[in-house]
């Protein structure tokens, strides 16, 4: 009996080398959760019917292209859209013999933060269905999170795969930026998106990014990548941990995520970590503003493309651009609508100095700022979301209050730094993330402290409800 | 009363000649059924990333070079947004602000002196997809039934070059052209034929009083493709701009077709507001860095430029001979044919350009045979010999042997025998009819076959007739 819920990657893989389950079985136990409970939590938005492998099964967030299969980003501006081309991921996880299960639930183009923007509606959080699994990569979390696939692969721009990790209670990567090929991924901001993996633990995490990391001539962003080190040690001596100072003191933060989280801390010094504090005051200050200047702008450009033209939805009218109009009118929800406006004027004649070109000018000084803290310390820890898992329709009629769930995770993503999300712990019965922030590809030193949190945390990432 | 200055900058677009696309693998063939030279990239498919072609980045740095212009170390390349059916991203990746090449002098010979052109910019940038309106309002959406998209032109590399407003003439800005078509030509980077629309130009034109220091108004002139409809374009703007300042009116900013066969200029429809194409730099490319190296090739390659060769010749003939030979791509033939320079660049302008002979293909030393025979050899076999001039292995001895005939012993008696047999034609030659020679010389050519010298036929006749 393969219970789905508690098997991690390795061990899976462990299983079929040594021929104790087929990978036939190890599908159809993934094929039967899925039946079981995703009515329930929505995690998939579309099935594969038959395995294209012999390896262990994934899921990949729906912003993925995956040839031959549906690939919608969550909106309806694509559904039915079928890719003709794998994306480099895509392609990676075939040629490593992993097996696509399905495309999982995300906000339409991964803009949001509870999967509340999907077009096809939200994903429910395996550790309560009453709450968001976190977004915009909440399908691949909650999948992972409850049983529906032994790992995941998500895309971020600001938080989308550490916020719902943290929000799930699992391990999230985002990579440094470059270091894994966005080619074939459905863009939504391009100076930030990056695929990493959601996994139940951080050794699953390096060795998926070990499949997915390196370059690729097709996306000229990408960039050599250091050999991946899967963790081993379970301590932190040497290691120096800063602690951002107006990160934990930031406004909005729960008590019980602070309380985790120092939690977390007294056991890093247990470890044999130097814990010390550092300043980020304008990356925690313009972080979020800039990144909702740089992200909306880029993304009002992706998303040209989907005008009717040649793919995707078409809502016929007189004329092109009463075509283009109804098709981009209905085919978009309110979110990308929302930040394709802002976006468009941040970069209009007479505004792109003061909004977009300012933006990255800040982003400049934010890279220093973290660049100053990475002298001292080896990496930076805060919580990952200032709460846990809000409730359904908490959030959805106040778009600044949403924004503000990312407060933690932008900072670095603006400053194109791996980020790892650990749970660290529960707050009212739902986990915590522990956010830690490497330098520029230091991805091997997040796994072995995220390696060594884990163990000595000993978090049990089977939702409780589900034991 | 003072004279009207013309004030002219051109804009001049060159398809560049690579194997594939500007930014993807597919090959450059225009000929091919529509759209079967496409791919994801180049058709905007989610999650498509551009890859720039380094042959066109060094086409492109070979043509800066050779205007003089300064080599970007790190340019930029930029998105300009836009919604058009042949636009598929929604974008086309282009240069703004920071072009591969920038502040460049060419300088133009000109009969009395050296004209320098500023070079505002050279920059790279992806060519539209080739729109064809079906029905309705002459070849424009609007109206049209509908719209066939061939993207098999979409994404080719396009060089743009952006003079100053230093012309002051249309013969001037002709002049220029010829010259860099010549220019581009050599440097192997493009076919630059107008006629084919792989080089265009636009002309911006305004006038003003002699002596004032103040641009006026202008307008764009488009759709000029020649060199004759350019200069033809610009004289009948010049003198409509005139007329419109003479009768006190004041010439309007907009964009005018030149329709070749009426001489008219035609607007275009004004748009409402001025376009705002939201230019922001590319995020899916990094910057383009021409390396010391790869500009350092491309300087010792360049050779001597047409306007250098242009003035060395002009020393030996004159400037007109010196100049056509130049811009037609003789000159080289001219300096590798020995003998009488000027009998050398008279055949080549005149009999070897009216043969239609590609100059390349000609042997300067065989040429130089027929050259110097030319007086003596019959026009018809001449001819011939030029024709010929340019097959492999082509030889002027079999052509020498058949020298004219000059000698009086032998042309006299033939001579007579005409004379004899035309009395009345004798007779009214001697009563002063003297057009009569013609008819004479004609009958002797006929006789020999065109044989005759006709010089030493012409003086012998008028010593017989004489007689």
């Amino acid at each position: 009996m393969i219970d789905t819920l508690r098997l991690t990657a390795e061990e899976a893989m462990g299983l079929l080398e040594r021929k104790e389950v087929s990978a036939r079985e190890l599908w159809d136990a993934y094929r039967a959760a899925i039946a079981e409970r995703d009515s329930e939590l929505h995690c998939y938005l579309t099935l594969v019917d038959e395995p294209n492998g012999e390896g262990v099964p994934i899921a990949l967030k729906d912003v993925i292209g995956t040839k031959g299969i549906e690939t919608t980003a969550g909106s309806k501006i694509l559904k039915g859209f079928v890719p003709v081309y794998d994306s480099t991921v895509a392609r990676r996880c075939k040629d490593a013999g992993l097996v696509t299960l399905g495309k999982t639930n995300t906000d339409e183009f991964a803009m949001g933060s509870s999967t509340e923007n999907s077009a096809f509606g939200p994903s429910r959080n395996p550790w309560d269905p009453t709450r968001v699994p976190g977004g915009s990569g909440g399908g691949s979390a909650a999948a992972v999170s409850g049983g529906l696939a032994p790992w995941a692969l998500g895309s971020d721009t600001g938080g989308s795969i550490k916020q719902p990790a943290a929000l799930c209670g699992i391990v999230g990567l985002r990579p440094t930026y470059g270091t894994v090929s966005r080619y074939g991924i459905v863009a939504f901001a391009s100076s930030l998106d990056q695929v990493g993996p959601t996994t139940k633990t951080v050794r699953d995490c390096a060795l998926l990014y070990r499949i997915i990391a390196g370059r690729d001539p097709n996306d000229s962003t990408t960039a050599d990548v250091p050999e991946v080190e899967l963790p081993e040690r379970e301590d932190l001596r040497g290691v120096r941990i800063g602690v951002p100072k107006q990160m934990v003191e930031a406004e909005g933060i729960e008590p019980g995520v602070r309380e985790a989280f120092e939690r977390t801390l007294e056991l890093a010094r247990e470890l044999g970590a130097e814990v010390g504090e550092c300043e980020l005051p304008l990356s925690v200050e313009y972080g979020l503003p800039c990144y909702y200047l740089v992200a909306p702008a880029e993304a009002s450009s992706n998303l040209s493309r989907y005008d009717g033209v040649r793919y995707g939805l078409r809502v016929p009218d007189a004329g092109y651009h009463e075509m283009v109009m109804r098709t981009r009118d209905e085919g978009f929800g309110d979110e990308p609508k929302r930040r394709i406006m802002l976006g468009t004027y941040a970069l209009s004649a007479g505004y792109y100095d003061a909004y977009y070109g300012q933006a990255q000018k800040v982003r400049t000084v934010i890279r220093r700022e973290h660049a100053d803290a990475f002298e001292r310390f080896d990496v930076l820890v805060s919580p990952t979301s200032p709460t846990v898992a809000f409730e359904l329709g908490a959030k959805t009629q106040d778009p600044l209050a949403m924004y503000a769930n990312d407060l933690l995770t932008i900072p670095s993503c603006m400053a194109g730094l791996p980020g790892l999300n650990v749970p660290c712990g529960l707050s009212e019965g739902l986990p915590v993330g522990l956010q830690v922030i490497g330098p520029q590809f230091a991805e091997n030193t997040l796994f072995a402290v995220g390696h060594a949190f884990e163990k000595a945390i000993g978090f049990d990432y089977v939702p409780e409800r589900l034991r | 009363m003072t004279e009207w200055e013309p004030v002219i900058g051109l804009e001049i677009h060159v398809h560049l000649k690579t194997r594939t696309k500007m930014f993807c693998a597919c090959e450059v063939v225009y000929s091919d059924p529509p759209n079967s030279h496409t791919c994801p990239v180049c058709l905007a498919h989610p999650g498509a990333l551009p890859v720039p072609n380094l042959v066109a980045i060094e086409h492109t740095v070979k043509l800066g070079l050779a205007l003089g212009c300064e080599i970007a170390t790190r340019a930029l390349f930029h998105r300009k947004n836009y919604f058009y059916p042949d636009n598929p991203k929604g974008y086309q990746i282009s240069q703004y602000d920071v072009p591969l090449c920038a502040r460049g002098v060419f300088v133009v010979p000109k009969p009395d002196g050296d004209q320098e052109v500023g070079i505002t910019r050279a920059h790279l940038e992806e060519d539209a997809a080739k729109n064809v309106h079906v029905g309705g309002a002459g070849g424009r959406i609007g109206g049209s039934a509908h719209t066939n998209v061939d993207f098999n032109r979409g994404g080719t590399p396009l060089l743009e070059i952006v003079t100053e407003p230093d012309l002051r003439s249309a013969e001037d800005a002709k002049r220029f052209l010829q010259l860099l078509r010549q220019t581009i030509v050599e440097l192997g980077i493009s076919d630059a034929e107008m006629e084919k629309g792989t080089l265009r130009a636009d002309a911006n034109v305004s006038v003003r009083k002699q002596g004032e220091t103040e641009y006026r108004t202008r307008t764009e002139l488009k759709n000029m493709n020649s060199f004759t409809h350019v200069a033809r374009g610009m004289e009948a703007e010049i003198e409509r701009q005139i007329g419109v300042c003479e009768s006190g009116g004041e010439v309007v900013q907009q964009t005018l077709d030149f329709d070749v066969a009426t001489g008219t200029l035609t607007p275009r429809r004004s748009k409402e507001e001025a376009e705002d194409y939201r230019y922001f730099p590319e995020p899916d490319l990094v910057p383009v860095e021409p390396g010391a190296e790869l500009v350092e090739r491309a300087r010792a390659a360049l050779g001597e430029l047409p306007g250098t060769r242009l003035r060395r010749l002009e020393a030996e003939l004159d400037f007109d001979l010196a100049e056509g030979l130049v811009t037609s791509g003789r000159d080289r033939l001219y300096e590798r044919t020995p003998g009488d320079r000027r009998a050398v660049a008279n055949v080549l302008m005149n009999e070897l350009a009216g043969a239609g002979i590609a100059p390349d293909a000609v042997d300067g030393e065989e040429l130089a045979k027929l050259v110097e025979a030319r007086a003596s050899l019959p026009r018809p076999v001449f001819a011939e010999a030029i024709a010929r001039s340019g097959d492999e292995g082509f030889r002027a001895e079999p052509y020498l042997a058949e020298l004219a005939v000059t000698d009086a012993g032998e042309l006299g008696p033939l001579i007579d025998a005409i004379l004899a047999a035309n009395p009345g034609q004798v007779a009214a030659f001697r009563g002063g009819k003297e057009g009569l020679l013609g008819f004479f010389v004609g009958q002797v050519m006929k006789e020999t076959q065109g044989k005759a010298d006709p010089r030493a036929v012409n003086e012998l006749l008028r010593e017989k007739l004489a007689g």
